[in-house]
């Protein structure tokens, strides 16, 4: 599973670099982020920009990122595209986690 | 009125498979996006439930089938395969997931049955001797 993480400010920024977080490569997903966030301190940015398809099991990846991080790390999610937000809006997981349109919009929010 | 059948061999990257074919074999109505979208994951979260629950030890001729029709209602799916029945035989409620609790206490799972009910209509399980059957509708592609 490609990613690429990236210190922006105070944030980091893990780009997914694949169109489809589904169950073929959910735990793939899983052990990427863990791997590229483990050690720091920094709240998480993730930019799904590239993701155009997203299933139950790429969401549970997703949570499951979000948990380890908690409780002093934050998951933020940025450029949602709109399959990946409807499995969201679905789920009512749009109100567990900040949701942005875009990473701009996620790092100018966090910098203020 | 289209109909069309496709049939995979279970196994890690079956649905990515079946979904293509699906797909390619719908490019005729020019569905929008939104409609896609719909149809892929509600195949999806089904053919998932194939692939981890009838078929949990990939061993060839495990294979998946799904048929489609195109009727005035919308687009009849049936999936069926050969592997191990639903539990009690039928399917999951699909309830909703409670997300309003601490982050530790997230629900990682349970998302998919939700989501086919929600999104499907008729959705019916049975099976048949040593079949599943698995049918559902998606409301679109309605003339």
């Amino acid at each position: 599973m490609e990613v690429s993480a990236n210190n922006e400010g105070k944030m980091c920024v893990v780009s997914v670099l694949e169109a489809r977080i589904d169950a073929a490569v959910a735990l793939a997903f899983k052990d990427a982020m863990r791997q590229s966030t483990d050690g720091g301190e920094a709240d998480v940015v993730l930019d799904l920009g590239q993701v155009t398809f997203i299933d139950s099991s790429g969401l549970g990846a997703i949570v499951a990122t979000m948990k380890f991080l908690a409780p002093d790390r934050k998951l933020i999610l940025a450029g949602l595209t709109p399959a990946v937000d409807k499995v969201f809006k679905l789920t009512r997981m749009d109100t567990v986690f900040s949701v942005f349109n875009t990473l701009e919009q996620a790092l100018a929010k966090q910098s203020s | 009125m289209i109909t069309f059948e496709v049939c995979v061999d279970s196994g890690e990257l079956a649905v990515r498979e079946a979904l293509g074919l699906v797909l390619a074999n719908l490019e005729t109505l020019s569905l929008d996006v939104e409609e896609l979208a719909t149809v892929e994951l509600v195949l999806a979260e089904a053919l998932n439930n194939v692939v981890e629950h009838a078929y949990p030890v990939t061993k060839p001729g495990n294979s998946i089938k799904i048929h489609c029709s195109q009727k005035v209602t919308g687009l009849h799916f049936a999936i069926t395969d050969q592997g191990y029945s639903m539990p009690n035989g039928q399917t999951p409620l699909g309830l909703p997931q409670n997300v309003e609790v601490d982050p530790f206490d997230m629900p990682e799972g349970g998302f998919g049955w939700f989501l086919i009910k929600d999104l499907a209509k008729d959705v019916t399980y049975r099976r048949v001797e040593n079949t599943n059957q698995l049918a559902l509708r998606i409301a679109v592609a309605i003339h």
